[in-house]
Formats: C-alpha cells, structure tokens, sequence
C-alpha cells in the first residue's frame, strides 16, 4: 500500500505535552496532583451557563451567519473599546472562532505563501509553529531570554528580519513564563514591524490577566492596526475553556479571506457558546475581576516559594503560569519534570514542551487552589533538595 | 477602611485559616502589617470570629434547624433594637434580622428535636410581650450554607496535562 499520508504532516513533531499528559494517565495514581493544566481551575460563572442554557431552552440550535452572531460581534467591539483602546466594525472586521486556536490557524493559512517567514517568538504556546508549517510557511523561532523577563526585545527582533519575513507571532500575556508587554516595550516592536513592513497575530487570549498593569496591544500603536490581526478569546478570562470560543479581529482585506477558510472549514462557532460570550461581555466583568484577584493571590505566592527554595523564578505579570529556572541542579527539565513525577508524584511541563529555549525551565500552572499549591510545592522542596544532597550542590 | 484590610477580610471570609504568613505572602504585604491589621479588625469588632461551616447530617448528632418569622409591636422610643436584645439574649437563637416585608425578626435557631425548637418557640418566644405572632419553619435539609456547598464535591475532570 502507498504512504497513505503528506509529507508535511509527518515532519510535524508531537506535542511535547502530549507525552507528558500519556505518563501521568498511565500511572492512575490518585495521588499525583497535577501542576500542569493550561486552563482556569474556576468553573464558567453560573450567571453565564445559565444563558447557554436558555439558549437551549429557546431551542437556538441553529447555525449562526458565518462571521457569528451580529450581537456578540458588536459585545466584542465594545469590550476591545473599553479594554484595549481599539475599535473595529462588527459587521467586517470582526469574526467569531473555534477557540483562539482555530484563529491562529486560519490567520496563517489567509496569509502565507510557499517560503513566507514567520518569527515565532519562544518559549510560547505550542500551535503556532505546526500551523505555519501547515500553511507552507517557514517557522523562524526566536529564543526569548530569562535576563529580560521573557520579553521580545527590538534588537533581537531586528536580527531575525529577512527580506522573506511576511509575519511576527506576538505572544504576549505569554504562556507558558507569564511574561508581558507594556506599552513601552511595544512601541519599539510596532516601529520595526512598520519599517520592514510586516504583519503581526498578536495572540492575547490571557488578555484580562495581567498583574499590577494594564493590557496594551499592539494594534493600538499609530500605522500598527492596519497591519495587526488581533486574536482574543473566553477560555481564559471568562473560565470558557471548554465552549470552543474565540475571535479574530483584522482589517477587512485580511479577515474576508480568513472567513472564508472558516466557512469551508467550520462553518461557524458554536450557536449555544455564542449565545453564553454574549452575556460574558455584557455582564462578567465582576467576575473577570474576582477571579484575576485568586490568580493574583496564588503568583505571589508561587513565586515566594520558588525563590525561597533556592529555583530562581523572575515575576510574571501575566497569564497564569510561573517559570523557574532548575539550571542549578545539572539536570534537563524533562529529566526534572519526569523524576519529579515519580519520586513525588507532582506533574509539571518541562520548559521544552514550549520550544528548546525553555530548556532549563519549569513551567507551573496557579489554576489551582492555593491548598494544592501548598501541598505540591512542599513536595518539590523535598525533592530539590534530595537532588542537591545527591550531587552535592 | 483600608484596602488591606478589605483583602484580608475577602481572603479570610472564605479561609479563617490561613496562616498569617500565607496571607502576607499572598496579598504581597508585611506579616507585621498584616498582623496589626487583623489585631485592630477583632478589636473593633470588625472580624466577630472564626466560625467552621459543619455539615452535621454527616456526625451522627441530631439537630433541628428552624426559621421563625416575628411579627412584633415596636416599642415607644426603643424601636426594635430593644426587642431584637430580648430575642438574641437566648442562647438557643443562632441568628437574628429585622426584615423589611411581611414580618418583622427572623430568628433562626437550633435544637435537639422538634419539640425542643417548639418548645422555646411556645413558651419563651410568643410569650414576649410585643410579639403579636410567629410562624415557624423547620429546615429540610442544607444545600448551600454562608457560600459554601453542601452537596459532595464531584471529582474534577479537567485533564491532568494541557497546553
């Protein structure tokens, strides 16, 4: 029988999640807490569910129009206005997704062609560089550094460009460091993209999470809208994971050809998550705000612990996660993180999950409760300091 | 009121038993501050105490919680407050409110059995001199107490590892 498969698809790694996700199922141990989750520990506000619900009731089980319904995409409008200081128009520059992810990747596919480059910041969220290749475009990784908190600095980026670069990837609340950038880190970006003219999918789905400083995205920069698809979600702010939801906000020229992969493609998101976003936006900022003071409470203490055991851990100001660095005890994180599942039953993501330039680092999830973290941190204390005394450090 | 103390008090509210170094840690303050903070709070009455949310259908203690609505006469120049005292002072009432509506007191309390709770009901409640009348509601049974559920906790199934 011929390779029933493409080439391209086989060239595609999996996940380095993935493998982790299979030794922890296999070791049905009811006793592993896992630090390892990259989703809200809160459940969807009731107040939220209850209108998907209604949706039902009312037997909304229909299709909506491609792009999604008109009244969420002008809640979009309004909350990208209130929150982030830019605008677009609801009937052709906003569209309703299949999660962020599904935006990413016809983002991708919309504007690629055969050898376009792509500069993919890492450590980052592990999509972006398979939909680039599946989009026939090439993967530029660029290794963000520990010395400057995980952030995109403009002279590395200047490096990076070649007369083939089409696209910036910009990650930023980041998972998996929780790294941000402010709006004076992002006005030398926007300057160099708009020198070399190059677009950016500025992914923000941990928008709304961020400590101590407000969110600034890029397409807010003068000359940087027109060249800036801006990708947003509910999973993370709103605790929507599992509803499949997301959006893609571009200038029209762009987003009508994105929309028309999504119409191939999906169709539309779901009509009853739709539905649900709607009252979201309308009336879950409270909630946005109580659970953001949680995730608030759990970093600082994380990132106490951390240091206090000796892993030095920088702080992140966004997302949920914390990235210490294990490069003082001689080991790999995967090594790390494998070892540490077994000795002590404490599941985290080893920083190469997210790209070779998060080797030497963990990364750990606070979408757990603080007595959890409790728990799991004393047993990565125990088990740091077993290593230490093995190798004498 | 200050801002520290309001978080400390929303930490708490849910958790009376954090230690204080967890608080400070995780409010980003001084463990003396936050010390001093809650010293002052239980002076001034602020914090009233640390109370454990207890399921008892779950001990084998028997008990009988009752909700009783009071329609009272209120007293020239002494309003409710005085009344209000005359109920709470029984150490059988758990919980008393004025109420706006069709009633005046809600007293919820505990007891043993049913005819304890009627008991204290007929003979030390009704026969206060402005009561006018009560009507008594025994609770069935607890779902939701001071925020917290009852119900067990189902197991999470949220995947152990994800992106």
């Amino acid at each position: 029988m011929r390779n029933p498969l493409c080439s391209k698809v086989q060239t595609i790694r999996p996940s380095g999640i993935r493998k982790f996700f299979d030794i922890v199922a296999e070791m049905h141990d009811k006793d592993v807490i896992s630090l390892g989750v990259g989703e809200p520990d809160f459940d969807t506000p009731w107040h939220i569910r209850d209108e998907g619900i209604y949706s039902l009731e009312k037997g909304r089980t229909f299709y909506t129009s491609n792009a999604g319904l008109m009244e969420l995409k002008e809640e979009i409008d309004r909350y990208l206005t209130r929150k982030c200081h830019v605008s677009y128009d609801p009937a052709d520059e906003i569209m309703v997704t299949v999660g962020g992810s599904e935006a990413i990747d016809i983002a991708m596919r919309a504007m690629l062609d055969p050898g376009d480059e792509v500069i993919i910041p890492e450590p980052c969220y592990v999509s972006y560089l398979p939909c680039v290749v599946l989009a026939d475009g090439v993967p530029v990784p660029l290794a963000l550094k520990e010395e400057n908190q995980f952030k995109l600095m403009p002279d590395q980026l200047e490096a990076a460009i070649t007369p083939k670069t089409k696209l910036l990837v910009l990650p930023f609340p980041n998972n998996p460091t929780g790294s941000i950038m402010t709006k004076e880190d992002l006005a030398p970006i926007a300057e160099i993209c708009i020198k070399h003219d190059i677009f950016v999918i500025s992914d923000e789905i941990y928008s709304a999470l961020t400590y101590g400083t407000e969110h600034t995205t890029i397409a807010s920069f003068p000359g940087m809208w027109e060249r800036t698809i801006l990708i947003n979600g509910f999973s993370k702010a709103y605790a929507m994971t599992g509803w499949r939801l997301g959006y893609a906000c571009a200038p029209k020229v762009i987003l009508e050809q994105m929309l028309k992969i999504h119409q191939f493609a999906i169709m539309c998101a779901p009509t009853t998550s739709q539905y649900a976003a709607v009252e979201a936006l309308r009336n879950g900022d409270e909630d946005v705000e109580m659970m953001k003071e949680s995730y608030n409470q759990r970093r600082r203490f994380l990132v106490h612990t951390f240091n206090k055991m000796g892993l030095d851990c920088f702080e992140p100001f966004g997302a949920f996660y914390v990235f210490p660095c294990i490069r003082g005890l001689g080991m790999s994180s995967d090594d790390f993180a494998t070892e540490l599942l077994k000795e002590e039953k404490v599941a985290v993501v080893p920083g190469t999950a997210f790209g070779d330039s998060g080797e030497g680092f963990l990364r750990i999830s606070y979408a757990y409760s603080l007595e959890e973290l409790k728990t799991a941190t004393e047993r990565i204390e125990r088990f740091v300091n077993k290593v230490r005394k093995e190798k004498g450090l | 009121m200050n801002e520290m103390k309001e978080k400390i008090l929303s930490v708490i509210e849910k958790n009376s038993k954090i230690s204080i170094e967890d608080l400070a840690i995780v409010l980003g303050e001084k463990e003396s501050d936050v010390a001093q903070a809650i010293f002052e709070m239980e002076q001034d009455k602020t914090i009233c105490g640390y109370h454990t949310i207890i399921n008892w259908e779950k001990t084998s203690r028997e008990r009988v919680v009752a909700l009783i609505e009071v329609c009272v006469v209120p007293q020239r120049s002494r309003g409710f407050d005085h009344l209000a005292e005359r109920i709470y002072n029984f150490p059988e009432v758990d919980t008393v409110y004025l109420m706006s509506g069709a009633y005046d007191f809600c007293v919820m309390l505990e007891g043993k059995t049913l005819r304890e709770v009627s008991i204290f009901i007929s003979e030390k409640l009704s026969t206060l001199e402005s009561v006018t009348s009560t009507a008594t509601h025994f609770v069935l049974k607890k779902y939701k107490d001071h925020g917290t559920i009852m119900v067990p906790e189902q197991k999470s199934e949220r995947q152990l590892i994800t992106p």
